[in-house]
This record gives C-alpha cells, sequence and structure tokens, in this order.
C-alpha cells in the first residue's frame, strides 16, 4: 500500500514545529524584537504561491482575475520581504558590545 | 525549466536556511549572519519558482514589475521608520502577511488548474480544506493586525472596546467558520468561499477590539503566530516545502513570545485574549482614592542623588519610547559613568509594547547589549544598587503584585526596584498606569518622585551632574 504523499508533508510541518519550537527558545530575550521582524520576512516566502498565480496566464489571459490576485500578492509580500530584512539588518546593526578601554 | 524534483530539494535548502536565520538570533554576534541565511533562503525560493515555471514571456515582465513596486515600497520603509514605530510596523508587516495569503488562496481558487489542485468547481478535497484553513487564518490575520496597527499607532484608542455579548457573538462566529468550511468543501460553492472569508475578517476585528494597549505584546505575538499558520495552510495547498517550514517555523515561534509575554504578565493567554483587562478595574481603585503624601524633587535633586552613587539601575518602560528619551538617558548614563558610577539596565519582559522593545531603543542609543539585563538575571543586584532610575516604566515595578493576593496584577514578576537605597521615578503625574491601579511605590520613604517628561528631565539631570 502506498503512502499519501500529503502524509510527508504533514511529517515536515510537525517536526518542523519542533525544530521551531527548540530554536526560538535560544533565542536571546533581547532580540526578541528583530526575531519578529525576521519571522515576518520569511513568512513571506509566499511569493512563491503568488508568482506562480502571476505566471499562471497565457499571452491572452496575463490579466485574469486569478493572476491579478497574483501580482498583488506579489506586491504585498515583497513589501515584507524587502521591508522584513532590511529593517532586521537595521536593528541588528545596533546591537554593539562595550568597549574594552573604557 | 527546473524538474519538480529538483525544485523540491532547492525549496528544501531556503527552509533550512530559514530555520538557520532563526538559529543565529541566539546571540548578537551571529544574529547578522544568520539574517544572510534568511535572504539567500529568499532569493533561492524566488529563484526557484521562476526558474520551475519556466514562463519568461510578457507575464515574468510584469512579475517583475510588482516585485520592484513592492520591494521598493518595503525597503523605503525599512530605511525611515523610526526605531520607536518598531511594533507599529510590525503589525503593519503582520496584516500584509495575512492579506497576502488570503490573495494567494483567491487565486489558487479561481484558477486551479495553475496549481496542479483540480479545475474550478472540482477541487481536490485536502487542497480545498488546506485552502481554506490559510485564507480563513489569512484573513483573521489582517484585520486583527489592522486594529493592532490603529491601536499602536493611536489613530484608535489603546482602551479595551467591549460590548454586551461579546463573547457569544465571538463563539457563534468561530463556528460558523467551522461549518461553512465544511459546507464549502462538500459543495464548492465559490459564494460560500467568498462568505469564509467576509466572516473571517469580520472575526478577526472582533477578537482584537476588547485588548488594550498594554497587552498588544502579546497581541502582536500571537498575530505573528497566526501569519505562520495561515503560510504553513497554503504552504500545504502548494505542496511546498519551503512554505510548510517556514510556516511552522513562524507558527510556533509567535506561539513561544505569546507564552513569554503572558508568564511576564502572569496572565493566562485566555485571560488576555478575552479582553477588557484594566477597563473593569478602574473603577475599584477610583472608591479607596486617598491622598498620600509623596515626595516630589527636581533635576538638581536627581543629580545629587546619583553623584553619591556608586551603582545605579536604569529601569526603562514604555514612557521612555513615548518620549523619545533613549538618547538622553544614553548621554546621562556616560557622564556617569565618567564618575566612575556602576550602571546597568533592567529589562522587564513586557516593557514596551512588543516583546524586546526596549533593548532595540537603547540599541539604537548605543548601548552596548552587556550592560542590559533581563528581569531574572539583575532581579538580586537591586539590594545592592544606591539609585533605581524608573524612566516610563510602572506596573512591572509595583511591590503590590508581591504583597496584595486582591490586587488583579498579584504574582506577576516585577523588578524590585524598592530594595533600592533610592529610588527615583520620573514620571508625567501619579496616574495609575495600565493596569489600573496605585504603584505602592510612590509612597515609600526612599522614593523620590520626577513630574516631568521623560527626555526633558534626563536632559536636566545630565546638566546638573
Amino acid at each position: 500500500m502506498e503512502i499519501d504523499p500529503f502524509i510527508f508533508r504533514l511529517s515536515i510541518f510537525i517536526l518542523s514545529i519542533f525544530i521551531g519550537y527548540y530554536v526560538v527558545w535560544s533565542v536571546t530575550p533581547s532580540l526578541h524584537t528583530p526575531l519578529m521582524s525576521v519571522t515576518n520576512a520569511i513568512s513571506s516566502v509566499i511569493i512563491v504561491g503568488a508568482i506562480i498565480a502571476g505566471l499562471a496566464g497565457n499571452s491572452n489571459t496575463i490579466f485574469s482575475t486569478s493572476s491579478i490576485f497574483g501580482f498583488l500578492a506579489i506586491s504585498l509580500a515583497a513589501i515584507n520581504i524587502f521591508g522584513g530584512f532590511l529593517v532586521t539588518q537595521r536593528m541588528l546593526a545596533m546591537y554593539k558590545k562595550k568597549k574594552k578601554d573604557k | 525549466m527546473l524538474s519538480a524534483n529538483l525544485s523540491a530539494i532547492f525549496y528544501l535548502i531556503s527552509g533550512v536556511l530559514f530555520i538557520l536565520a532563526l538559529r543565529g538570533l541566539s546571540s548578537p554576534e551571529t544574529s547578522r549572519q544568520g539574517n544572510l541565511f534568511g535572504i539567500l533562503g529568499m532569493i533561492i525560493a524566488v529563484t526557484v519558482t521562476f526558474l520551475s515555471i519556466g514562463n519568461f514571456s510578457t507575464g515574468f515582465i510584469v512579475v517583475l514589475i510588482f516585485l520592484l513596486i513592492g520591494g521598493l515600497i518595503g525597503a523605503f520603509i525599512a530605511y525611515k521608520i523610526p526605531m520607536t514605530a518598531m511594533p507599529e510596523l510590525v503589525a503593519g508587516f503582520h496584516s500584509l502577511v495575512g492579506l497576502a495569503a488570503v490573495f494567494v488562496a483567491i487565486a489558487a481558487f479561481l484558477n486551479p488548474e495553475a496549481f496542479n489542485l483540480g479545475s474550478p468547481g472540482n477541487i481536490k478535497l485536502g487542497s480545498l480544506i488546506e485552502m481554506s484553513i490559510g485564507a480563513a487564518v489569512g484573513a483573521i490575520t489582517f484585520s486583527g493586525s489592522i486594529i493592532a496597527f490603529l491601536k499602536l499607532q493611536g489613530i484608535m484608542s489603546g482602551s479595551p472596546i467591549t460590548f454586551k455579548g461579546q463573547h457569544p457573538l465571538n463563539a457563534l462566529i468561530l463556528i460558523s467558520i467551522i461549518i461553512i468550511t465544511y459546507l464549502l468543501c462538500s459543495t464548492q460553492s465559490s459564494n460560500l468561499f467568498w462568505i469564509l472569508l467576509a466572516i473571517s475578517f469580520l472575526i478577526g476585528f472582533l477578537l482584537i477590539i476588547p485588548i488594550g494597549g498594554a497587552d498588544m505584546p502579546v497581541v502582536i505575538s500571537m498575530l505573528n503566530s497566526y501569519s505562520g499558520w495561515a503560510a504553513a495552510g497554503i504552504g500545504f495547498t502548494l505542496e511546498n516545502t519551503a512554505l510548510i517550514i517556514t510556516g511552522a517555523l513562524v507558527g510556533s515561534s509567535g506561539a513561544i513570545l505569546s507564552y513569554i509575554m503572558c508568564k511576564g504578565m502572569n496572565r493566562s493567554f485566555f485571560n488576555v485574549i478575552l479582553g477588557g483587562f484594566g477597563a473593569t478595574e478602574q473603577s475599584a481603585s477610583a472608591k479607596n482614592k486617598e491622598q498620600r503624601p509623596v515626595k516630589s524633587g527636581n533635576a538638581d535633586d536627581a543629580a545629587f542623588l546619583m553623584k553619591n552613587a556608586s551603582s545605579v539601575i536604569i529601569v526603562p518602560g514604555y514612557g521612555m519610547a513615548v518620549a523619545q528619551a533613549q538618547h538622553a538617558l544614553r548621554e546621562m548614563v556616560d557622564t556617569l559613568k565618567k564618575n566612575d558610577i556602576k550602571v546597568s539596565y533592567a529589562i522587564h519582559p513586557v516593557a514596551g509594547r512588543m516583546p524586546g522593545h526596549m533593548n532595540v531603543l537603547l540599541a539604537e542609543a548605543n548601548v552596548p547589549y552587556d550592560e542590559v539585563f533581563e528581569l531574572e538575571e539583575i532581579n538580586n543586584d537591586f539590594a545592592n544598587a544606591d539609585v533605581a532610575f524608573v524612566i516610563g516604566a510602572n506596573d512591572v515595578t509595583n511591590p503590590v503584585a508581591k504583597t496584595d493576593p486582591q490586587s488583579p496584577i498579584y504574582g506577576m514578576p516585577v523588578l524590585d526596584v524598592e530594595k533600592c537605597k533610592s529610588v527615583l521615578f520620573v514620571k508625567r503625574s501619579l496616574s495609575p498606569g495600565y493596569a489600573g491601579i496605585d504603584n505602592d511605590l510612590f509612597y515609600k520613604e526612599n522614593t523620590l518622585m520626577l513630574f516631568a517628561d521623560a527626555k526633558k528631565m534626563t536632559e536636566d539631570i545630565t546638566k546638573n551632574l
């Protein structure tokens, strides 16, 4: 009997929750704000779905309703990806150690 | 064109890079490298998607244009946003993830062939269930985050909005979401799909309006979690490993942060979610409003106390963010350090409006992160410190949480500020904090109240040092 591919995806999902659990507990509390902004950025990998929807049409159906929703989703996700990673970078650049000679 | 197997491997790689991105945040040194891993993961995922579709005609150009528009807006916001506005920004970003999830679900529902999910009106059952969950959670994330954004921005009042029958109404809507999802999956009716989206938007709105401003750390973390689950739901629909892994990571990350925030307030998750905190307590405290004597002082007195101290602990709170006092504070501390006074910072887990809010502001003001301590690390040091400088914090220092079982904040972990030899409390007035209760600390023998704007007071103290 064959196993439904859904079960494999479910396995990945469940194991990732556990990975997330342990990885996030090890995040230092002082970096909780960058954690939120970077999770924001990476969850925007949903853009792959938006790109599939946006590219689904042929030359006559580029602007079908489905593709338009895809295009809009691409822009929304792109705001998050660029905004999220860059603002995280900006924040992390500010975390500095004490200068030793003071 | 990339084969399906090869692209799946690449999606897996980008999922692993996202895990490493979060792993990097375990210390500030590795965090910057972690962020680069995240960016690399995203570039791989997007590139692989283009290559696996292999359609580089007019559509591709249009996609690039939309990508560029979004990217420019995002980059512009990221560079312009002041650090004090970070909670609003994160809430705003959550709403975008939610809306993007909804749009992708709509696109997949209207054109399932593009996603290999069957044909319109005959979508594979499993995919339809996953799609509905992704769409509903995405819609809730969207409207909930919009409300959180409006409350944080001050456009909407931060006080809880409650009305009679609120909880039964919410429960009814949640049940109807489940029923409609069931009907949608059995009938494939597009009308039901739109109704599902509409009531999901509605419930997101209703769930967040009763929650007050200072509970926002929990709300933001919770919405962070929701945005992850929405992404995972869409990931199942698209059979995309990168999305499933990321959704699970973000979902559990938000859940852990919510837990940490709830623990920081000693309140159960449901207590926060059901909302209305603060609205009911105010009447109780108004009853026994007796005038008690307080000692108040000016910048000169404060400077004198600090000059004669050998160690000072600074307790920042939301008020510091509102007054934008972090830079003035750092200048004051620099002056103190020149006088060989030991200075450290004590951060309560729920200080500010989002997890880690104070840490970011202090980092922005060039405070080295190894001078900043969490509650458990520093709480024993108050007894040995000479001066505690409380700037913009209130409830998190209230000793009532340890002594009065009747108090609404009883049991909440608080900073033992009262154990210091003297306490300087910068505050604009004696008004109670968010929990609506009086702070006993104001009336202690060793407390000196400094009634002023946090930034101005800090600057004045520096002048007098």
